[in-house]
């Protein structure tokens, strides 16, 4: 028997962390899934939100500290006692954004541009918003609209749609 | 692998459509293939064409990115031209192998 398949049209993404690899992972997502013709949305909420702030969205790093996975440049154990020290952070997650760079992987705003010049929708979270108290003029023009959990649902509806949580 | 007849030629494509060889193209075979997706070519979209065989020839990878730093056309115009999933379309109508990136 053929086994059948139903390829994906939607997906509804939520990026709820402000990290480097976290909001990464959701742009890289987003954008791959726009590249396809697949539907898009993306929501912001919780420290997600710093992507989708004028403010922050150039100024995300990664965490040194707590990070098992974070290693000096020559394999050796990164000690989280030394990503504690001021700057360290800062000077990592430059590091990280370089290197990115000479991969051609977009920085954040311009894979905003991207995903929405292909059609990809851009929402933040109200409940989010409104414990950061942030306005929805502190938030890049991509953004389509401040909406709630239940709007979000409702997006989501139609066959072959998926909501990922990254 | 397959054959395909293209502009009156025999093409080497792989199963999924893409050339095997990018020298066998012509722009004739990108008319013919175009009429699949019901596309009717301009001179803009010959010179995304041309763009993406050049970016091969050279041996660089193609990302949506570097289009839109190509001054042929911006995202959204690449969007436009090569509705749906754009790099993948234009990709097999340059007469190029499928695209690998993931940006």
């Amino acid at each position: 028997m053929q086994k059948e398949e139903f390829p994906l049209k939607k997906v509804c993404m939520i990026c709820a962390k402000g990290t480097i690899e976290d909001v990464y992972a959701t742009l890289v997502m987003a954008n791959g899934a726009v590249m396809e013709g697949i539907e898009t949305k993306v929501f912001f909420t919780f420290f997600g939100l710093d992507a989708i702030t004028k403010k922050q969205m150039n100024k995300i790093h990664t965490s040194t500290v707590g990070n098992p996975a974070m290693r000096m440049p020559n394999g050796w154990a990164f000690p989280s006692i030394l990503g504690m020290l001021p700057g360290v952070e800062a000077g990592v997650s430059m590091m990280m954004k370089s290197t990115m760079e000479k991969l051609d992987i977009p920085t954040v705003p311009e894979f905003f541009e991207m995903i929405t010049a292909g059609g990809g929708e851009i929402y933040a979270c109200k409940l989010a918003m409104d414990m950061f108290k942030l306005e929805k003029n502190d938030l890049i023009d991509e953004v389509i609209d401040v909406i709630t959990i239940g709007d979000f649902y409702g997006l989501a509806g139609g066959q072959g749609t998926q909501i990922i949580f990254t | 692998m397959a054959t395909k007849v293209l502009a009156n030629t025999n093409v080497e494509v792989t199963d999924e459509g893409y050339f095997i060889d990018y020298k066998q193209w012509t722009p004739d075979m990108a008319n013919e293939m175009a009429k699949e997706p019901n596309l009717t070519l301009t001179p803009l979209h010959f010179e995304v064409l041309e763009f993406l065989r050049n970016r091969v020839a050279q041996g660089d990878a193609l990302t949506i990115r570097s289009i839109g730093k190509s001054n042929i056309v911006d995202i959204k115009g690449f969007y436009g031209l090569f509705p749906g999933a754009p790099l993948k379309l234009s990709s097999k109508l340059a007469g190029i192998p499928k695209p690998t990136s993931c940006v």
